[in-house]
């Protein structure tokens, strides 16, 4: 009988620890696959997070280095000028990227570092138990936002994307999801896209990626998938933010 | 460059850097150190191979560090007291990841924003790591324009060696002074140990990660005491100091880096009066060089401890002596230079006191 599907090459032999419904697994999944339609598994290094996503490397089956909460586009940097001829990329949820390390990723893209981040927005954080986000929608419960979640106390969601489009240094920025089959089809279309910016030199890369969180949304993997596609997508709308590549 | 050249301390350290390989350098701009960063700059725009990045903060240039550490550079960032603060996260990931790096640090004066003269107020952030975690930070301590250059050199190669971050010590004094300085000729990159750890895409070879995360506690436990294996190894092989007229000295002042050299200055001075006076000067700070220090005990009766802060030094030299001698302590902090006069009447009225006693 013939193969049609099996694991990707550069993903481990691991079973995922993510919770059933939530994003990551799948966007590990398009990730390891587009490393390996490029043919980069061997000159690849991976820059995991601190969150959900802190044991990627115990999945991507690529050299990977640690990064400090925040600082992965900072790691990424110096890994990039030193092995120009490599590929690196981040894995970055939106705690990790448009709070704590929203300074490195803008003068990272301002740069024009030649790097590929994969930015995991699931309006949560986490790992630590579902915390309010720098991307938690206006109204939206957490742990954090008791009664939801209040511009006059707790801001507004950040847009991460549509501040990096506006840097210089970017060459593509693009919002997917992966909840349904048409979006896990544009998600790795984008996804190779962002690699393929960087082997063609020509500036930062990103793709963000709006995931479900059913455990911290307290939701069923279904509902999550909706209120991605029908309450998300509405303050992150899903688009090309910008494409000079 | 051959022959002695006269360069202030800031350029000889980075002159010192390129020929000890480094080939990466991070950095933020603050007072009194910015002439290391555009020494770089300038440098680095004319050769192929090497990294100049002027970051937005120094918590990404060290973070830019980790990168390039763990690509397998020679690397370095330099900074001054405030921008030491922030770059100490890093420098605990470092520790952990077991990179090797370089960092400087021209002590500014403190706490806060402080001000831009010289001072030693960091020596605890230094020796007792200020970053989290249990870890140790080689530190080195020039008190001469060609120490500056002689421990660049030292500086990469133990961090290469070791598997650490390695600080070098300086104050702003030490940066602008210009002394003659005669540098070693520029090490081959090809003769180092091919470094068989590091991430740079997994060609012909098993993948790696590096990484400082470990959830279960015994694999945490391991890692911390692998450090401190290491750390042991090193307070073996590494403390240095010198010792200036200390065979016949009945009292000691005990100062480094830039308060060494005052110190210096007023031991001469009491010395003329015929009074017994020698200088201790660690060199490398931790490791302490508590056992030469110790063994001047056999026949120096007190020591005196002479810091441009409000007395941190001071601690290790206690713990060195272990009670056996009297320690006492001067300072000037807050960017205030003391002159060899000053230091000098201090030290001969402490000898003094001391000689009457029966």
């Amino acid at each position: 009988m013939k193969k049609i599907f099996s694991r990707p090459k550069s993903l481990k032999d691991n079973p995922f620890h993510y919770c059933p419904g939530c994003g990551h697994s799948v966007i590990h999944r398009l990730v390891a696959e587009v490393i390996d339609e490029l043919g980069i598994q061997d000159r690849t290094i991976g820059v995991p997070p601190a969150g959900c996503a802190v044991l990627a490397y115990n999945y991507f089956d690529v050299d990977m280095c640690e990064a400090p909460h925040g600082r992965a586009a900072a790691v990424a940097t110096g890994l990039k000028r030193i092995l120009k001829d490599r590929v690196v990329f981040t894995y970055q949820g939106d705690g990790d990227i448009a709070a704590i390390g929203t300074a490195e990723t803008i003068h990272a893209a301002n740069r024009g570092e030649r790097i590929t981040a994969i930015f995991v927005n699931n309006a949560v954080y986490g790992m630590t138990g579902g915390q309010m986000a720098p991307t938690t929608l206006v109204g939206q419960e957490s742990t954090t936002s008791p009664g939801g979640r209040l511009p006059i106390r707790d801001g507004y969601p950040l847009d991460l994307s549509a501040m990096l489009g506006l840097a210089a240094g970017a060459a593509y920025i693009e919002r997917t999801t992966v909840t349904s089959p048409k979006g896990i089809m544009r998600t790795k279309k984008a996804i190779k896209k962002a690699f393929q910016t960087q082997l063609d030199g020509k500036g930062f890369a990103l793709v963000e990626i709006l995931s479900p969180c059913p455990t911290n949304w307290k939701m069923s993997p279904t509902d999550a998938a909706r209120w991605v596609e029908e309450t998300m997508t509405q303050v992150f709308p899903l688009k090309v933010i910008k494409d000079v590549a | 460059m051959s022959g002695k050249t006269l360069m202030r301390g800031t350029h000889v350290l980075g002159e010192a850097a390129i020929r000890a390989g480094c080939r990466a350098y991070f950095g933020y701009p603050i007072t009194p150190q910015n002439e290391l960063p555009e020494y770089m700059a300038s440098k680095f725009a004319k050769m192929d191979d090497a990294v100049f990045v002027q970051a937005e903060s120094e918590i990404a240039s060290i973070n830019m560090v980790i990168g390039a550490a763990a690509a397998g550079a020679r690397v370095m960032t330099s900074s001054s007291s405030p921008g030491i603060s922030l770059k100490q996260e890093g420098i605990s990931y470092l520790a952990a990841m077991e990179l090797p790096a370089v960092i400087v640090n021209m002590m500014r004066g403190g706490p806060g924003l402080g001000n831009i003269a010289p001072a030693q107020g960091d020596y605890f952030q230094a020796t007792r790591g200020g970053g989290h975690g249990d870890y140790r930070v080689i530190v080195l301590a020039p008190a001469y324009g060609q120490e500056i250059a002689d421990m660049a050199r030292q500086a990469f190669d133990m961090a290469d060696h070791y598997k650490t971050p390695v600080m070098i010590l300086g104050d702003g004094m030490m940066g602008q002074m210009m002394e003659p300085v005669e540098f070693p000729e520029p090490l081959d990159l090809a003769t180092l140990p091919k470094k068989q750890w590091i991430v740079d895409g997994s060609k012909g070879r098993a993948r790696r990660t590096i990484l400082s995360l470990w959830l279960d506690p015994p694999k945490e436990e391991e890692l911390n005491w692998r450090l401190a294996r290491k750390y042991e190894v090193i307070s073996s092989e590494i403390p240095d100091q010198e010792m200036y007229l200390t065979d016949d000295a009945e009292m000691v002042i005990v100062a480094y880096g830039t308060a060494a050299r005052i110190a210096k200055g007023a031991v001469h001075r009491v010395r003329e009066s015929g009074m017994k006076v020698g200088l201790y000067r660690p060199k490398t700070l931790w490791p302490f060089p508590e056992q030469t220090l110790k063994g001047l005990c056999d026949h120096v009766r007190e020591f005196m401890v002479f810091e441009m802060s409000m007395g941190q030094m001071v601690e290790d030299v206690r713990l060195a002596v272990e009670g056996q001698r009297k320690v006492s302590f001067y300072g000037r902090p807050g960017g205030v230079v003391s002159t060899p006069e000053e230091v000098a009447s201090i030290l001969s009225s402490a000898y003094q006191a001391n000689h009457q006693k029966p």
